[in-house]
């Protein structure tokens, strides 16, 4: 199925007599996979109201990322989240569409300083499981009316709803990019002299630390600097004073592409574990790692806090002790990738304490009381 | 404003409540006289009053778990109260409620440099939480205008903005987790230092919520390093058009102010009158300010520089030291109270597309002749979020209700133009019979179905948010 208005989607829906699988462009397959007829919201294309003058976008959900930042870049804006393109690491290929960046809320390096993907939506629409049509926000930057639906919506995986409206804040396009790069740090240095970056003056906007043999056979630490060219040779030069060499432009651009879709990890063998953890936990939970035997290899982007965690496929992949260590510090880990049996086995996504699970469940039940949307996805 | 009216079987309770809430806070923790709730009648929309039952004063997350245990066992409804500070009547009383103020609960917890984040307890003040790390050169960005005085527990609740969130973002944007208890006492806790929520997005859905969906009792925010520096600069243009465009302007040519403020004649007349800022003579002014290194923030006023003189400012200043720039503020920050000189006012939330600025300026100026009543307007122009201050006398028969049928308009004339009833403040009780222009029935039954997920009684600040007859049903099966 693949409405092509809001109407027909509604429709579709209201009159939906089995489960429905919904995707955007079925890029992001993560999650279990559940069983029901397609829904595709590809069909859903196109803007409807660009405002570069006040930063705002309004998009129908099926448009593909890459026509929507096109459009910006033609007015020198962007999506400041810096969502990352999964296929090179699920191994899918498809068009990976706007909408589904919000369901999976998807957000890359520039969150740690500019805020995820749920931070930069000013309103949606969407059909609920009894095909309503229903809106939160709007299209403007600050709106407190109402409860805000769109924040639940965003992450929820398709869950909630299939979206067929969004409303975006954008950024500009800043002048120049630099990245100071430091060689040879253990990871707990590394991320030692992120926290330094990200706690200067200087308005970091990456943060990232590749152990030996991830990015390069060296460590690599990176802080990126945006914004006007001065400005930029000013503060990196700064932030350089504590050790390390800058790259510029295209240089600096590439490794931050890299290390927004995860590229190290791509096309190689092994279960991905996708860990959010307080910053400086982030070293800390490898090391626990691997005094308890896990063999693993990570990437910590965010200054630290979100950690990429490459484990053989074996067993519940790592799933016990992962799970057992991030719930010690604070945090949350998701199985982003293993095979179909891996993720029949072991929960993908963090199973939630009893209070939280009883008010999600509560909330699923208003918002799709058929339990029709992707059931059983998000666990 | 209408407030439902109580239930004869909760007031007739009031003694038997207060001894089980004494049975569980110190005495002086539960407020039961009549001459002192009155303290409690009304918050900073005081245009409503009402005294309530009781006000309670818990100072702990268990305290708070206990009073809402014995209040969800009673069926009496809750009120949850920062500091009384909402435009909105977002902590308005009915008689047979019981106000939980979070006063008592104003400890820092925790402070993490290296991971950038303080945790305190809900009852803190916006102002002292960047009080308690300025020295070491932080800071947390939310900063609305009552920031002396308003509690993060308010902040949360209604999701308070300010001037310098065109940069940093509002409350959601800054906010990592909270410590909640629900109406029936239980305790959750959402979020945390780390980033993103691990299932659904709970986190964003209680901030705004109006106190609707629980008691915030602690809470772990984002600070951030200062900038270097922060300069403004402010440039009056004759008319509302043109300044309008310059915003405009600024944000597309990829400048991204911390604030961008606008002030229409009548308010700069009155702020010059009553402050002395030294405004010039002139329909409209901006005060725009950039931060950032020294280097930066050269760069950034050339630009801004550049563009407005294209648009024949009738001023243009520079500030050049620490004195200047609070000069410039000076105004702006004594703007509200300059207005209040004049008259009683009411302050309104709107938010328009920033493109339509000049067309709802020009609209609410007839509007204003029409009504007969004065006008003044001071705003966030950056991201469009209008505070027209209608002038009323409270004194005069009518004029009051004239005013609000004034506001109710311009606030339709913002969802028309596409934008919506209220950018920062909330909805409360203020703009609660206002929320069908905005959203259709189905909308508005969905959002109250979320409530009787958290909160199934309505019991916490139930009279609030949704228009009263379509809430009638939910809050009367309590």
């Amino acid at each position: 199925m693949r409405p092509e208005s809001e109407e027909e989607l509604a429709a579709l829906v209201a009159g939906a007599r089995c489960p429905l699988r919904v995707i955007g462009g079925g890029t992001r397959p993560v999650g279990h996979p559940p069983e029901g007829a397609v829904l595709s919201a590809a069909g859903l294309s196109g803007v409807v109201t660009y405002e570069p003058g006040a930063l705002t976008l309004v998009v129908r959900a099926g448009t593909p990322v890459a026509d929507v930042e096109a459009v910006l870049a033609g007015e020198n804006q962007r999506l400041a989240f810096e969502p990352m393109d999964h296929r090179a690491l699920l191994g899918t290929a498809g068009v990976p569409t706007i909408g589904g960046v919000v369901a999976a809320n998807v957000s890359g390096p520039r969150r740690v300083q500019a805020g995820a993907c749920r931070d930069f939506l000013l309103g949606a629409r969407f059909v609920d499981g009894a095909g309503r049509v229903l809106k939160s926000g709007g299209r403007v930057m600050k709106n407190v009316t109402g409860y805000d639906l769109v924040k639940l919506l965003a992450g929820s995986w398709g869950t909630l709803g299939v979206l067929s409206e969004i409303s975006f804040k954008l950024q500009a396009i800043p002048e120049a990019e630099a990245t100071v790069v430091r060689r040879g740090l253990s990871a707990a240095a590394g991320v030692a002299a992120l926290s330094a970056a990200l706690g200067s003056p200087f308005d970091v906007s990456g943060a990232a630390h590749a152990p030996a043999g991830v990015l390069a056979d060296e460590a690599l630490t990176l802080v990126r600097l945006e914004g006007m060219g001065p400005s930029v040779r000013y503060r990196a030069g700064r932030l350089a004073e504590a050790g390390g060499e800058i790259v510029e432009a295209g240089e600096s651009a590439d490794l931050w592409r890299r290390i927004r879709d995860v590229q190290p990890f791509a096309g190689r063998a092994g279960a991905l574990w996708r860990v959010s953890v307080k910053p400086t936990d982030g070293p800390v939970l490898s090391e626990r790692l691997a005094a308890a035997g896990l063999k693993h290899e990570a990437l910590f982007d965010w200054g630290g806090g979100l950690v990429w965690l490459l484990v053989e496929e074996r067993g519940d992949a790592g799933a016990a002790v992962i799970r057992a260590q991030v719930a010690a510090s604070g945090g949350h880990a998701r199985l982003e990738r293993a095979s179909a049996q891996t993720r029949a086995r072991v929960p993908v996504f963090p199973p939630r304490p009893a209070p939280l699970a009883e008010i999600e469940a509560g909330i699923r039940a208003r918002f799709d009381p058929r339990g029709i949307f992707n059931p059983g996805l998000m666990g | 404003m209408h407030i439902p009216p109580p239930r004869q079987s909760l007031l007739a309770g009031k003694a038997a409540l207060a001894a089980r809430l004494r049975s569980v806070l110190p005495d002086d923790a539960v407020i039961d006289d009549p001459h002192e709730t009155r303290a409690y009648e009304c918050d900073a929309l005081t245009a409503c009053h009402c005294p309530p039952l009781l006000a309670v004063l818990p100072a702990s997350t268990a305290e708070v778990s206990a009073v809402l245990r014995i209040c969800y066992e009673e069926g009496v409804p809750v009120v949850p109260r920062g500091s009384g500070t909402s435009l909105a009547g977002g902590a308005l009383p009915t008689a047979d409620s019981v106000v939980l103020g979070v006063a008592r609960m104003n400890a820092v917890l925790e402070v993490d440099y290296a991971n950038r984040f303080i945790r305190v307890e809900a009852g803190r003040t916006n102002l002292s939480v960047t009080g308690e790390v300025e020295a070491d050169g932080f800071f947390y960005a939310p900063d609305p205008s009552s920031q002396l005085a308003c509690a993060i527990a308010g902040n949360i609740a209604m999701n308070s903005g300010g001037a310098h969130c065109l940069k940093y973002g509002v409350t959601t944007n800054n906010l990592l987790g909270v410590t909640m208890v629900k109406a029936d006492g239980e305790v959750v806790e959402i979020g945390g230092a780390h980033l993103d929520a691990p299932g659904l997005d709970l986190l964003g859905l209680i901030c705004g919520s109006e106190g609707q969906l629980g008691v915030v009792t602690e809470a772990t925010l984002r600070i951030l390093h200062k900038p270097e520096g922060a300069r403004p600069v402010l440039i009056g243009f004759d008319s509302n058009e043109v300044a309008g465009q310059c915003v405009s302007d600024i944000i597309r040519a990829g400048i991204l102010p911390v604030a961008i403020e606008f002030m229409d004649r009548p308010c700069i007349e009155a702020t010059e009158a009553f402050a002395h800022p030294g405004y010039p003579d002139c329909e409209a002014l901006l005060i725009v300010e950039v931060e950032g290194s020294h280097a930066e923030i050269d760069a950034q006023l050339a630009v801004i520089k550049e563009i407005a003189l294209r648009l024949d400012p009738v001023e243009l200043r520079e500030s050049r030291s620490a004195e200047e720039s609070a000069k410039i503020w000076l105004g702006r920050k004594s703007a509200f109270g300059a207005m209040g000189q004049i008259n009683d006012y009411m302050c309104l939330d709107g938010t328009i597309p920033v493109s339509q600025l000049p067309f709802v300026l020009k609209r609410i100026g007839e509007m204003s002749r029409d009504y007969g009543l004065g006008v003044g307007n001071v705003f966030h122009a950056g991201d469009g979020n209008m505070h027209p201050l209608i002038l009323y006398d409270a004194n005069k028969p009518g004029d009051l209700e004239k005013c609000e049928a004034f506001g109710a308009d311009i606030l339709k004339l913002c969802v028309e133009a596409g934008g919506c009833l209220t950018g920062e403040h909330g909805v409360g009780v203020e703009k609660r019979e206002l929320m069908g222009a905005q959203f259709s029935s189905d909308d508005l039954e969905a959002q109250m179905s979320v409530k009787d997920v958290f909160d199934p009684d309505w019991l916490l600040n139930p009279a609030k948010v949704f228009p009263l007859a379509l809430s009638a049903g939910r809050r009367s099966a309590a």
